[in-house]
């Protein structure tokens, strides 16, 4: 198996809440942490991922946060505006104009035209080698292997120009296990886990890229070992519990019940969870990485929790 | 729990903003739109309101649902959801111990057999119909065009409100790249149909050449996607635009079911940062179309006595003093070394959930900017696996 980070392209996906941008974050922080040259990229440009490293807005033009590692989000105009003044070698300026206005119709009306000049700006970051790892902040799970199949569907539908010209090697770069991964993140309930499952068949399906890892995240801590979990239950059993909580009220001085109940909800929400959890590790393919994110009790999702994201994924990697 | 023997209450302002409960919003209402960002709850939620509608109001309630849980499914007693919509079982009900005043009907939402529906209904002929669904890149457009998922819900649902057959119809908006994408579906569609571009795409080749000669965008573009790949889409298109006029007008309808004052949009959010902002972007978005936003729903929030302090200080004398607290409880209870770690992992749980509880606070006071009902879900600690477990649900939103 490739490790993780020595793959060039890291297309990372998942169902929506799960904290998709939260792991795309990480991952880029930890590749730039490892001496990598990294961008992350953002595909939606919400502009969520700005918020992650708490730095200003992102942009097409890449910029550089913190040393080696940069940003940048997806912009298909900008990109088509990029590409032709690589591919036609002619200064477009004055003659992309009326291009803003009607760009949108032809790259709605033409299938996979939109997706690939968003998938072949990344390719073509990788293919020049201008980084040494590129994370993307993909779309969700259930528009990627429109994105990711895009440069076949343009072979099947277009028999020649430009864009044609461009899949062989674009096409070439998705297949190398080697050089492109996708990452899907799920969270352990039932939906996200579900359609991670789901996900992992579709990429086999309908795409040539090969699924890297699944991070499971917001992973909920046990609370109790062995032996332990009987006292707790004890503690909240209506029979013997008010004697026990008179008793633990005046040593503590404060209300406890409210105490028991917070602890009771965190042990039924890890096993509703641990049971998605362990599903997701039992269905997945053979061989798939396994990532575990703890839940992060924190006040904010600032770059304080992206390095402390990026350390448990260091840790799971075996850094 | 029983249905109501009261009339409910019919909210007599109609149309104008929204005051008082999802109670009063759903027996106003005839469509109510859940929408938020994904993973929020908009299904489950949804699908909770049209179960208390339905057991509560009466009449007939239809649920149109994206992409359910195989567990949702189950749980309303069907055996799986189908584009056609089917009657929830009164047995279902029956389980729940309730016996609903109406019926609760449910559908989900098939995109590719929507728009076969579509391209049926508004195909001039049988030779054009089949054309067109036998076209390869039909399939293609109809799969990936980024609004077409968008445009078909809405289109769905003017078709099933126009159909009359349902008192009350409940959807949850399909997961879109942008939270306001399915608004404009319905006018970009129409945009779409009668662009320039379109009619350029349409135009005969030879005349085209001409056009193009003074457009050099379009000789751009031809160089780009190459004359065949052009060749067909306007030949896919030709087909299209056979059904121009039914499709501009209909996306129009659309537009003004919308727009209606019987119809209702519902903000579903959790109180995590980027689920809220979005929630936040969707008010002003209605805001600025006069659309009438019902209420906002916040969900999966930790029990408010997470944020008491007496109860703070108490974990923190148990995280910090439970070897002296294990010692005090009896000793049948267990050895005194797990007493303590039992004590300091309830006290330490408790501490970190009441960071997540205050910072929950914290969004649900800067939204408290909006308006209109708020209605906030706790956080289940089981997931949802039947009917009953649905009205439960639906008894935190409805009052």
């Amino acid at each position: 198996m490739t490790e993780l980070l020595d793959r060039r392209l890291l297309f990372v996906t998942g169902k929506g809440g799960v904290g998709k941008t939260t792991i795309a974050a990480s991952l880029a922080l930890l590749g730039a942490q490892q001496g990598k040259r990294t961008l992350v990229c953002e595909i939606d440009a919400k502009g969520n991922l700005a918020d992650f490293f708490e730095t200003g807005p992102t942009r097409f033009q890449e910029r550089e946060l913190s040393p080696g590692l940069w940003a940048m989000s997806m912009d298909t105009e900008e990109s088509l505006k990029e590409y032709l003044r690589l591919q036609l070698k002619v200064p477009l300026v004055a003659r992309i104009g009326p291009l803003a206005r009607t760009f949108d119709f032809v790259a709605n009306a033409a299938p996979g035209v939109k997706e690939i000049l968003t998938v072949g700006k990344l390719l073509w970051e990788v293919r020049e080698e201008h980084y040494d790892l590129v994370v993307v902040d993909a779309v969700a799970s259930g528009h990627i292997t429109g994105q990711l199949a895009a440069p076949q569907a343009i072979q099947q539908l277009v028999q020649v120009g430009m864009v044609r010209d461009q899949t062989d090697w674009m096409i070439e770069i998705l297949a190398d296990a080697s050089r492109t991964g996708v990452v899907i993140v799920a969270a352990p309930e039932e939906m996200p886990v579900n359609e991670t499952l789901e996900l992992a068949g579709r990429l086999r399906e309908e795409t040539v890229v090969d699924l890297a890892a699944v991070v499971a995240n917001r992973v909920l801590p046990e609370l109790f070992g062995r032996g332990e979990e009987e006292i707790f239950d004890a503690l909240n059993d209506r029979e013997r519990s008010p004697a026990l909580h008179e008793v633990l009220s005046a040593a503590v001085g404060g209300p406890v019940r409210e105490l028991l109940d917070g602890a009771q909800l965190a042990v039924r929400m890890r096993r509703t969870r641990g049971v998605h959890l362990a599903r997701l590790r039992e269905e997945l393919p053979e061989g798939t990485p396994l990532l575990y994110v703890p839940y992060l009790f924190q006040r904010s999702h600032g770059v304080r929790a992206t390095r402390q994201v990026a350390a448990h994924l260091g840790e799971e990697l075996g850094f | 729990m029983a249905a109501k023997k009261k009339q409910p209450v019919r909210a007599k302002r109609a149309g104008s903003s929204a005051s008082g409960s999802i109670e009063q919003l759903l027996a106003a209402k005839e469509i109510v739109i859940h929408c938020g960002s994904g993973g929020v709850g908009k299904t489950t939620t949804a699908a909770a309101a049209a179960a208390m509608a339905a057991v509560h109001h009466g009449g007939k309630v239809l649920v149109v649902t994206v992409d359910p849980a195989r567990r949702l499914a189950n749980a309303l007693g069907l055996e799986a959801f189908g584009n056609v919509e089917s009657q929830v079982p009164p047995e279902a009900f029956a389980a729940a111990g309730v016996e609903p005043r109406g019926e609760l009907w449910a559908a989900m939402l098939d995109t590719k057999e929507s728009w076969d529906d579509l391209v049926r209904s508004h195909a001039p002929d049988a030779a054009t119909r089949d054309a067109i669904l036998a076209n390869p890149l039909y399939k293609n457009i109809t799969g990936r065009f980024v609004q077409s998922h968008d445009y078909i819900a809405m289109e769905r649902l003017y078709e099933i409100h126009s159909s009359g057959r349902y008192d009350l119809i409940v959807v949850d908006t399909p997961p879109t790249r942008n939270a306001i994408d399915f608004l404009e579906a319905p006018e970009r569609m129409a945009d779409f149909f009668s662009s320039r571009l379109l009619r350029w795409l349409t135009v005969p080749a030879r005349s085209r050449m001409l056009t193009m000669a003074s457009k050099p965008f379009y000789s751009v573009a031809d160089r780009i996607l190459g004359s065949k790949f052009l060749e067909d889409i306007a030949e896919f298109f030709l087909l299209f635009q056979t059904m121009y006029d039914g499709f501009v007008e209909r996306a129009e309808a659309v537009t003004r079911t919308l727009a209606d004052k019987r119809t209702t949009f519902v903000v579903v959010s959790t109180l995590e940062s980027a689920p809220v902002r979005e929630a936040e972007f969707f008010v002003d978005a209605l805001q600025e179309r006069g659309l009438h936003l019902g209420a906002v729903i916040l969900n999966r929030v930790l029990p408010s006595w997470f944020l008491e302090d007496g109860t703070r200080d108490a974990a923190t004398v148990l995280c910090s003093d439970a070897d002296r607290l294990a010692g005090e409880l009896p000793d049948d209870l267990g050895e005194h070394d797990q007493v303590e770690r039992v004590l300091h992992e309830v006290g330490e749980s408790f501490l970190n959930f009441q960071v997540v509880a205050k910072r929950e606070a914290e969004i649900r006071a800067e939204l408290a900017a909006a308006p209109d009902v708020v209605a906030a879900v706790p956080y289940f600690d089981h997931d949802i696996t039947d009917l009953a477990g649905l009205l439960q649900l639906g008894e935190k939103i409805w009052h």
